[in-house]
């Protein structure tokens, strides 16, 4: 077995009950201590690649390991958090801001997950650092769509997880937040954090993203920003080519594979 | 007077009984309604309810506690509705539709067919007024492992209801919260058989929680009202099944709906009024 850290994606293919392929043979490899984007159209299949590589859905075929673990052992360690997309959250339910950020503790509690005075400094440390300290006793969804994901990434800082995955973090959320998000994000990564996420905000990318993955319906292609997250390879992601047609991923690598 | 008519009922062995019976299984139901409203599952308290009618009649006729052959249906058809969802292309309400009706209707042919002393009016409307030491004790005991449970589960099955993705990201083991749930959700409506009847018992499963929900914005503040109503319901619905002569079980699911209704029209945040008052104020 190669020694592999980070996340390694291994030839993952995921299909929904509908019976259509949502993501096929999907390899890549997050390396550690870096802000990895993940860039692909609307459907493309980066909230699947997110849902496999937390082991949320059952794949067809393929693995994934995390610092060189089953995904179940690494989560069972703390390694990994999740910020989802928004829409996959109930935000009727009677729980406060603060409960939110506190449940990103309890892999850390006893059986009762009764806090300690250690959970409830980070819960403040990690509002604080999301500038969510005000809203704290709001119910979950008595917030705009900007303070709803900064409660999110505070639980995923609350679980002081190695590695973070975060389903577009910035939808929805001004330009000042996302810069606050980003210089935070920044700080994670040299601190050793290692980060995967998707966006559509193109234009930020390359200010950021130290690797890209350029995902539609399988990795097209994932290396250094600078020599992946080019015009040519970005008009064939996110442009015409024959998606699910016979050989159409063949053709696709063969032009991406000249890069 | 109003007096008399709370004590004088007292005097009877059998209403004293009945009486903490039905408050204790209001407070069972009234804790597991607040997980089952937040995660959508009334339809599976519905089936589960449904599905142990024919374990009470294979428990009478070979001479187990009810409790025992209700529990094992009861459970044994939240993972039949598991596996055909799981195996099918059906959605979970038609899944659930089929299987607690193909369950209800075995045991209504069970029960004409097994020769044995059960009323099938008193499994279907209960019967606290008249229920007998044994059935006292099997409702204590799956009450009681209810509660433990939820009390010791209670942030997990929450964080269960809310975000199970989260609770697996952090390596909770969610199968077996899914499975926790259902089997105190098995154990509640056994312990409410006695009480609501099998037609009734899905409101107190899950009234007692809507009505909680739409008063309160907090779990703990929610779960407290839910007891709340619940307890007012059974003990006043005991009180008038007595004095009425009516099924305890439709007297409680009635008081629960009319708090229901109450709390619909005059919850301070969701309520009807409240809303109608907002409208008007930016209307003008
Ligand atoms: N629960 C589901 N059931 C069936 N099909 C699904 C489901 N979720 C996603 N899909 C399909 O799988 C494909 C990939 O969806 P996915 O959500 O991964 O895309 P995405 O890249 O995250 O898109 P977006 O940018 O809109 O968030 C799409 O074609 C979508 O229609
Ligand atoms: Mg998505």
């Amino acid at each position: 077995m190669t020694q592999t850290l980070g996340i390694t994606v291994d030839n993952i293919s995921v299909t929904y009950n509908n019976a259509r392929l949502a993501l096929y043979d999907a390899s890549c490899q997050v390396q550690p201590g870096t802000i990895t984007g993940l860039v692909g159209p609307n459907g493309g299949g980066k909230s699947t690649l997110f849902k496999s590589i937390m082991g949320f859905l059952e794949p067809n075929q393929g693995r994934v390991s995390i610092d060189g673990l089953p995904i179940q052992q690494a989560q069972k360690r703390q390694l990994v958090a999740y910020v989802p997309q928004a829409d996959e959250v109930d935000w009727n339910f009677p729980v406060s801001v603060w409960d939110v950020v506190m449940m990103g503790r309890y892999g850390y509690m006893n059986l009762l997950r009764i806090p300690s005075p250690k959970d409830r400094r980070l819960v403040r440390e990690s509002l604080a650092r999301v500038g969510m300290m005000d809203f704290c006793n709001r119910q979950i969804g008595e917030l705009s769509g900007g303070q709803k994901k900064r409660a999110f990434l505070a639980r995923a800082l609350a679980q002081e997880a190695k590695i973070m995955l975060l389903d577009e973090p910035f939808t929805g959320v001004d330009v000042k937040t996302e810069k606050a998000i980003i210089d935070l994000l920044l700080q994670l990564r040299d601190a050793g954090h290692t980060i995967l996420i998707s966006t559509h905000d193109l234009a930020s990318i390359s200010t950021f993203c130290d690797r890209v993955i350029l995902l539609n319906q399988t990795i097209l292609a994932s290396g250094k920003t600078e020599e992946v997250f080019t015009e040519e390879n970005l008009a064939m992601t996110f442009g015409g080519l024959p998606i699910r047609g016979k050989g159409g991923k063949e053709e696709r690598k063969k032009v991406i594979g000249n890069r | 007077m109003i007096l008399d008519w709370f004590t004088a009922p007292l005097q009877y062995g059998f209403m004293v009984k009945a009486l903490w019976v039905s408050a204790f299984v209001g407070i069972v139901c009234a804790v597991l309604s607040c997980y089952i409203t937040l995660k959508g599952w009334s339809l599976m308290g519905d089936a589960v309810s449904h599905a142990v009618v024919p374990g009470v009649v294979v428990a009478y006729a070979l001479g187990i506690p009810f409790a025992v052959g209700a529990f094992l249906f009861g459970f044994g058809a939240t993972v039949a509705i598991g596996y055909v969802k799981e195996n099918t292309r059906l959605k979970e309400d038609a899944v659930i539709g089929v299987v607690f009706t193909g369950f209800f209707a075995f045991g209504l042919v069970l029960s004409t067919k097994i020769p044995s002393n059960i009323d099938l009016f008193h499994i279907l409307f209960g019967n606290v007024l008249g229920i007998s030491q044994g059935d006292i004790i099997q409702t204590l005991i799956a009450g009681l492992i209810t509660l433990v449970v939820i009390l010791l589960r209670r942030k997990d099955l929450l964080l269960f209801c809310f975000d199970p993705n989260h609770a697996k990201a952090i390596g909770l083991n969610t199968k077996l919260m899914y499975y926790t749930l259902l089997l105190v959700l098995a154990l509640t409506t056994v312990t409410a058989l006695q009480t609501a009847g099998i037609i009734l018992v899905v409101a107190m499963l899950v009234t007692p929680g809507a009505t909680a929900y739409l008063l309160s914005d907090r779990f703990d503040r929610m779960l407290a009202i839910s007891v709340g109503t619940s307890l007012l319901s059974c003990i006043l619905g005991v009180y008038l099944s007595y004095h009425l002569d009516v099924a305890t079980g439709a007297c409680i699911v009635v008081l629960l709906t009319l708090l229901f209704v109450a709390a619909m029209i005059f919850a301070p945040k969701y309520g009807l009024l409240s809303q109608l008052r907002l409208n008007k104020l930016y209307s003008q």
